[in-house]
């Protein structure tokens, strides 16, 4: 019954992934990050249905808020990079290496 | 339950952070507090080694803490007799450096005026010397094993910074390799002290309920072999010895003092407690090798000091050579040599420290440690030169002075052991005794290019000792020549744990009666 | 003859019983004039003199409560401290007829030299520190002599080889003198191998290193004849080293860069007699008559007296001239040392008598080095006679004692012991003999360069008379040259006051016969020397400049290769071990170290190039890791 979810799930973190290795655009890949921790969210759901308690779901808030969190930190940063580097690519940020 | 300890052992770290705190700009100050705390120490100690008996308990002045319940820890200390010359040892010896390194982060200038080592913090200096005083006292005085290895690694970190930021051009190296050579000991060790706590299962580290607990001749020579190439790292015995001469010719002269004066007498120190209480089969069985490596120590520490250019470099490779006789005093597995070995690690502190000291007079005026910068000191500073003639003396082991009766004790208890069938052992001891040669070699012809001959150009502005710099070396010297004819005291006090720990062994001591019915 | 040697007594109060002021007198004046340093400039040569004397009136009064004693009761042992409680070891002194002689002689003789030392060093701006180092000596050699024990000797003989190495490099500035002082210390440090080993197997073997115990245990611990000859020859190889015989005799001829009163004191009369002192402190035990240990004493001291000889004739440094004597004088006691109880009494003699003229042949030589501008080369002397008429007489009677003209001192002790020694062991005997011989050139020949002859004194020189403070222990010394070889030996006075120390009996003294063959044949080859030395340097004229010599010539010259052997065998070979040490150190384990750690720094530098920088590698390494685990686990089945 629950099948269909998770195979929805797995779709969307399959396409988040995909967007993590393959866009260049920070924004793109963030919302992509944001992307696989809603498909985690949505299995996490799914699993508390399937097993009938609610820890799946509780898990699922934990992850929304440390989601909104991460946004917050993580736009912010975005923009520092774009207002200093008048780019917003990952690839150009590579000072942070060897 | 005796304060005697944990007081001695709080007072520096007291009086580390009040150093560390005074406002900035005091320099002066936080020099004079530091002086006041370590003769505070020293007075203590004297008070506390008067009440000492040498005839009583073991361990005296004992006392135990709960640290971690859960695994059996205990902050335990007491001392026996060597523990309580060590201790003396590096009371007297810190108050010595302090004075010695007076001037030393200030920014050391030659008498031409030009910059060696640059201004650096003060404070920080002598709060660290402090600290390190806590450390030295504490690692002598630890009766649980856990507590002395906690004391064992922790007094690498002040030693490391104050090689690493207040040593000569190539510091930071030696100062890595000094903390490298320790921590791989170190981290043998611990294995060591975690298998030693589960295979002996009584829930305890404390090392009195630990003697005789492991008896499988297997697991003691594993245990044995943790704690000993830690001790040897620390001592340091060929072939791990060489971070000794970095470490203690790029530390600051009085830095070095303290490191092989009494940080290096800890590995011999173990040996002597640990490694040979706790393993006595591993010991017996390991006894050869190890010999065969304190013969090549002491044949091969002379032979590369004589070759050496650099002042510091040279005393480091004596000592290397000094440690070599040490180790084999301790597993000579004779009471006349073990209670030499104990004697000499108390010796070679007031000796090589009164070399390192009087090397770092020497050096504080030309600004090179190098013997072909100089020449013909004696002529315009004779103080200076007496000094380093004496100390120099006592490096070779002048009879008279307080290192010959140590060395003297240890041959000869070696020559006369009976450990491994007589004739092992006597060839080591006759090929020891041809470091007397060496040593006569490395010291006078160090003297020879120092001292002697021509002035060099830029010596002849050296100026003679100063006041503060005779009251560094006099009373150092003072030891020297007293212990040299009159060593009983220390002896006494030394004696009974000597003959505890070889009981403990089952090496029969051997007493004088015995004695004269020939072979 | 053992059983003639007398117990030992413990010994209470009294001169003797504060022996040890004879020893701390010139200690404390030692450690005044260090430690107050410049304040002393001004009378630090005054209280030198005074603490030196102090020690000749304790031991004056010492000899004079000791045969106060019955001979067998002259054996004083003073109990001081407890030196080192696990040898059973107390510090004490051993006050007995051996020692008290020895004390005289180094009392005697060094105030004299004090005394001299005044004058001699009176233009030097570090006298003080002089006097100092001479007060350190007198009390280092006076434990040496003193001491009832091997270590307490031990730290006399390192401290009067500490005084020998700063007295040697008092001119330190020259490099020379400072190569000299090491060089003398490394040797002896040879030596004193030889006596640390011989005191690990004393103790071993007998369980004490204190004389009076070992009397005790000798016969008792039924020793190997093994374990008694390595001993002997330990102990002869400190005495070799200390004493300056063969093949330790190197260091001798150097240390003659120091100022002569160190040479007349220390490396004449006193300190290098202390190997003969021990071997006949120790004779008893370890180098009984006949045993193999005496024989290599014998011999040492037969190959020395020769080489000595051979050496001084060839030199021109009237000082390393002496110097080559010395080392045959003292191969004449080791000679006699070696021959048990008779020839103890004629070593001791000889060594006594030997202090003196030796003492004033060198401090002669000093007065002629004084009034000419310390020149030593005895080819720009001549005719000195005139010019230093006392210092001629003086350092004449020195020279008749030393080649053993009838009647003075050199003549009965020397005598007595060749005859011995002819008597004992005639090949060695005959050799002494021929020593003699060569005695009588080469000490004619230094006699006949310096005051005989046409001058030959470079241009500035202003030879001239030296001042009494100098020239009367010149004379002093000069009448125990002439007198005191027949005080002690004619009616065995020596031989029955050493008795109690080192055994033989009275009824067994030795008679003084100077009509035998081996003592008339010694006189005749005496005579034909000094003939020989009369037509070469006497009557021909000298050369100023050294000529070129035979092949045997060169061979005294260059001190018999001793030097070069020791260069090429030793020295050299060790410097190549230090370097390879150094370099294997270095190179080899420190090599090894850093190797390691560089070997570690470089993969490290290496598999760093892996954090390229790129976020999307990074997360792509990620998800291809979890990708990889999550298909191990369920390979293995955990999901």
């Amino acid at each position: 019954m629950t099948t269909h979810y998770l195979v929805l799930s797995g779709l969307l973190f399959a396409i988040g992934a995909m967007g993590v290795l393959i866009r260049r655009n920070a924004i793109v890949v963030f919302m992509c990050v944001e992307l696989m921790l809603n498909a985690c969210n949505l299995a996490f759901v799914t699993f508390s249905r399937q097993v009938g308690n609610l820890e799946g779901q509780i898990i699922a808030f934990f992850v929304m808020v440390v989601a909104a969190a991460e946004v917050v930190v993580g736009l912010a940063i975005i923009v520092t990079i774009f207002r200093t580097r008048r780019s917003a690519s990952v690839d150009d940020a590579n000072l942070l290496k060897y | 339950m005796s304060p005697w300890l944990p007081i001695l052992m709080a007072v520096p770290v007291v009086g580390a952070i009040v150093v560390a705190l005074l406002p900035k700009g005091s320099d002066k100050l936080a020099k004079q507090v530091t002086l006041l705390v370590s003769l505070v120490v020293l007075v203590l100690t004297g008070v506390m080694a008067a009440g000492f008996d040498p005839d009583g308990d073991r361990f005296q002045f004992t006392a135990a803490y709960n640290w971690i319940p859960s695994f059996g820890v205990k902050f335990g200390v007491g001392v026996d007799g060597v523990a309580l010359v060590l201790i003396a040892l590096s009371a007297v010896l810190v108050p010595i450096v302090v004075l010695a390194s007076w001037h030393d982060a200030d920014g050391v200038k030659t008498a031409d005026g030009t910059l060696i080592t640059p201004k650096r913090s003060v404070k920080t200096y002598f709060s660290l010397l402090l600290v390190l005083e806590t450390m030295m006292i504490g690692v002598f005085a630890a009766t649980d094993i856990f507590l002395f290895y906690v004391f064992f690694e922790a007094m690498l970190i002040p030693m490391y910074f104050m090689i690493g930021s207040y040593g000569g051009a190539q510091r930071s190296y030696a100062a890595v390799k000094f903390l490298l050579y320790s921590l791989f000991g170190g981290l043998l060790m611990l294995v060591a002290v975690i298998g030693l706590y589960v295979v002996a299962g009584k829930s305890t580290f404390m090392f009195p309920e630990l003697v005789g607990a492991i008896q499988d001749p297997t697991t003691q020579k594993w245990l044995f072999g943790g704690f000993f190439i830690a001790f040897a790292i620390k001592a340091p015995l060929w072939p791990v010895h060489t971070w000794l001469p970095d470490a203690a010719a790029q530390a600051p002269a009085g830095a070095a003092v303290l490191l092989v004066g009494v940080l290096d007498k800890v590995g011999t120190f173990g040996m002597l407690r640990f490694c040979l209480e706790l393993f006595p089969d591993a010991a017996k069985a390991f006894t050869m090798p190890i010999v065969v490596l304190a013969v090549i120590s002491i044949i091969y520490g002379a032979i590369v000091a004589i070759g050496q250019t650099d002042m510091k470099r040279l005393i480091a490779y004596t000592s290397i050579s000094h440690f070599g006789f040490i180790v084999l005093g301790v597993f000579a597995m004779s009471s006349t040599a073990s209670a030499g070995a104990a004697l000499y690690m108390v010796n070679h502190g007031f000796a090589t420290g009164a070399l390192f000291l009087a090397a770092g007079f020497l050096i504080a005026r030309r600004g090179s440690p190098f013997i072909s910068d100089y020449g013909g000191v004696q002529r315009v500073a004779p103080v200076l030169a007496g000094f380093f003639l004496v100390a120099g003396l006592a490096g070779l082991s002048l009879p008279g002075l307080s290192s010959f009766v140590s060395e003297f004790m240890v041959m000869i208890g070696t020559y006369e052991s009976q450990a491994h069938g007589s004739g092992a052992l006597t060839v080591a001891a006759v090929i020891s005794a041809i470091a007397v040669i060496l040593a006569a070699v490395y010291i006078l012809w160090m003297v020879q290019r120092t001292i002697n001959g021509p002035t060099a150009e830029p010596v002849k502005a050296f100026k003679d000792l100063n006041v503060r710099e005779i009251v560094v070396l006099a009373p150092l010297v003072a030891l020297i020549i007293g212990f040299g004819f009159f060593p009983k005291p220390l002896l006494d006090v030394i004696n009974p744990s000597v003959h505890q720990t070889l009981t403990n062994v089952q090496v029969p001591v051997s007493t004088i009666a015995e004695k004269g019915t020939g072979q | 003859m053992e059983s003639e040697i007398a117990q030992i007594t413990q010994h209470t109060g009294g001169v003797i019983g504060n022996a040890w002021l004879m020893i701390a007198f010139p200690l404390v004046g030692a450690f005044i004039l260090l430690v107050f340093n410049k304040l002393t400039d001004r009378w630090g040569h005054l209280l030198g003199v005074a603490m030196s004397l102090a020690s000749f009136v304790v031991a004056v009064l010492a000899f004079f409560e000791l045969i106060g004693f019955g001979a067998s009761e002259r054996r004083r042992a003073v109990e001081l401290y407890e030196f080192i409680p696990n040898l059973d070891l107390k510090m004490g002194l051993l006050i007995d007829p051996l020692s008290i002689s020895f004390a005289l002689l180094i009392t005697g003789v060094g105030s004299l030299i004090h005394i001299y030392s005044i004058g001699y060093m009176a233009h030097d701006e570090h006298r003080r520190r002089f006097f100092a180092y001479l007060n350190l000596f007198v009390s280092a050699m006076l434990l040496l002599v003193l001491a009832d024990n091997y270590v307490g000797l031990f730290i006399g003989w390192e401290g009067v080889g500490l005084a020998s190495y700063l007295l040697i490099g008092f001119w330190q500035f020259k490099p020379s003198a400072a190569v000299a002082a090491k060089k003398a210390f490394v040797v002896n440090r040879v030596g004193d191998f030889g006596l640390l080993v011989g005191m690990f197997v004393i103790w071993t073997t007998f369980g004490t290193l204190a004389f009076k115990d070992l009397y005790g245990k000798i016969g008792e611990a039924g020793a190997s004849d093994g374990v008694m000859l390595a001993i002997g020859l330990l102990l002869l190889l400190g005495a070799c080293g200390k004493s300056a015989q063969l093949p330790l005799q190197s260091w001798l001829l150097d240390a003659m860069e120091g100022p002569t009163p160190v040479s007349a004191l220390i490396h004449a009369a006193t300190m290098v007699t202390a190997g003969v002192y021990l071997v006949v402190r120790s004779g008893a035990f370890f180098f009984p008559e006949g045993s193999g240990a005496a024989l290599a004493v014998t011999i040492v001291g037969a190959a020395t007296l020769l080489a000595g000889a051979i050496i001084g004739c060839a030199k021109d440094d009237i000082k390393k001239g002496l110097a080559g004597s010395t080392m045959s004088q003292i191969g004449y006691m080791m000679l006699g040392a070696g021959l048990g109880p008779a020839g103890y009494a004629f070593a001791i003699g000889h060594l006594i008598t030997h202090g003196f003229f030796k003492a004033d042949l060198f401090l002669g030589a000093g007065s002629v080095m004084h009034g000419m501008n310390d020149e030593v080369n005895m080819r720009k002397y001549g005719g000195l006679r005139k010019f230093m008429p006392i210092t001629f007489v003086t350092f004449f009677i020195g020279y008749l004692a030393i080649i053993g003209f009838p009647l003075l001192s050199g003549y009965f002790t020397k005598d007595g012991i060749i005859e011995t020694a002819v008597h004992h062991a005639p090949v060695l005997g005959w050799l002494a003999v021929l020593g003699a011989g060569i005695t009588g050139f080469y000490m004619s020949r230094m006699v006949f360069m310096t005051f005989f002859g046409q001058k030959r004194w470079a241009d500035d020189a202003h030879p001239h008379e030296s001042p009494a403070v100098m020239t009367v222990p010149l004379m002093v010394l000069s009448l125990g040259a002439l007198g005191l070889g027949a005080w002690l030996v004619l009616g065995g006075t020596l031989y029955d006051f050493l008795i109690p120390s080192v055994g033989g009996s009275a009824a067994e003294a030795p008679k003084f016969n100077p009509f035998t063959t081996p003592g008339l044949v010694t006189l005749a080859l005496v005579a034909v020397g000094a003939v020989f030395a009369w037509m070469r340097y006497g009557r021909a004229e000298v050369p100023a400049v050294q000529p070129r010599g035979s092949f045997l010539t060169t061979f005294a010259r260059r001190d018999l290769y001793g030097d070069a052997i020791n260069e090429s065998l030793f020295m050299r070979p060790g410097q190549w071990l230090t370097r390879l040490a150094v370099f294997f150190d270095n190179r080899g384990i420190d090599g090894l170290v850093n190797g390691l750690a560089a070997g570690i720094g470089g993969s490290s530098g290496r598999l760093r190039r892996i954090q390229t920088g790129f976020a999307r590698t990074y997360a792509l390494s990620i998800f291809i890791g979890a990708a990889l685990l999550t298909g191990a686990l369920l390979l293995v089945g955990t999901i």
